[in-house]
């Protein structure tokens, strides 16, 4: 059972995520393209929303759109943008990529047309009031807690790309 | 109307994947090469999120790693950029040729 506006969202939501990220590629500019990036999250973090994720979408919006996003933008200082009109924007190899991309896309739709009867067809409905304590019992529980040890090689991963990042930056080791 | 299921959720994530591969493939801009990257990553998300609502939370877990990885590399891809751009003042990817004999 489904809400009747659910079609509805999920169309709007994923239109406005595919048209964003096209023009994303396709702007000369960096600074519209990370703009437009935003946009494509944030519709992607209600496609989140709408597949009984709340967790997973807030952490979308504060981390990609709010973090991320933030540092791509500071690094749009190097970019000398009135150059960019000048030069070239596609590579010499961009009518191969073309094709690598549409070789994989016909890939993916015959993998999907003949894959899509054997998806389950039930869906499993998590409660959404408990979704971030059920997320949190399965990091952390005492019992369930399956993913305490790739957490902390997380955890490790970003110590090691905190420093790895300042010793790139930094003028002089 | 048609029912939304899984496959329409794997379809937009497959057309995100897609874009942020012609992304990566045919623009010369570094910064533009790594928002396709994250683009790309979130779009896995999507696709994990999706199945995860057959399957059970563990989806949702692994998408929360993904999240991590793509903070780190978005950290330690940027740090490079400077670092070379400190070296050769470009930002274009096909005159990056330091190693190419």
């Amino acid at each position: 059972m489904t809400p009747v506006a659910t079609p509805f969202f999920f169309y709007l939501l994923s239109g406005i995520a595919i048209i964003s990220a096209i023009v994303m590629v396709t702007k000369i500019n960096p600074v519209h393209s990370a703009l437009a990036l935003i946009v494509t999250l944030l519709a992607s973090a209600g496609l989140y929303m709408m597949l009984y994720a709340p967790f997973m979408a807030g952490v979308q919006i504060v981390l990609y759109a709010g973090g991320i996003l933030v540092m791509f933008l500071f690094v749009m200082m190097l970019v000398n943008i009135e150059q960019l009109y000048l030069e070239k924007m596609l590579n010499r190899q961009w009518m191969i990529g073309l094709a690598a991309t549409t070789v994989l896309a016909l890939l993916m739709m015959g993998a999907l047309v003949h894959g899509a009867k054997n998806l389950p067809q039930h869906i499993v409905n998590h409660p959404e009031q408990s979704n971030v304590q059920e997320v949190g019992m399965l990091l952390y529980g005492r019992e369930t807690g399956y993913y305490m040890f790739p957490f902390e090689i997380a955890s490790i991963l970003l110590l090691v790309a905190v420093v790895g990042a300042v010793v790139m930056a930094k003028r002089r080791v | 109307m048609l029912d939304i299921g899984t496959l329409h959720y794997v379809l937009v994530s497959a057309a995100l994947f897609l874009i942020g591969m012609l992304g990566v493939v045919i623009r010369r801009n570094v910064v533009i090469i790594f928002m396709s990257i994250e683009l790309m990553l979130s779009a896995v998300n999507l696709n994990l999120l999706a199945f995860s609502r057959l399957y059970g939370l563990h989806g949702q877990v692994f998408a929360l790693f993904i999240a991590a990885d793509a903070a780190a590399e978005a950290a330690v891809g940027l740090g490079i950029l400077i670092a070379f751009f400190r070296n050769r003042t470009t930002v274009n990817m096909d005159e990056v040729d330091l190693l190419k004999w």
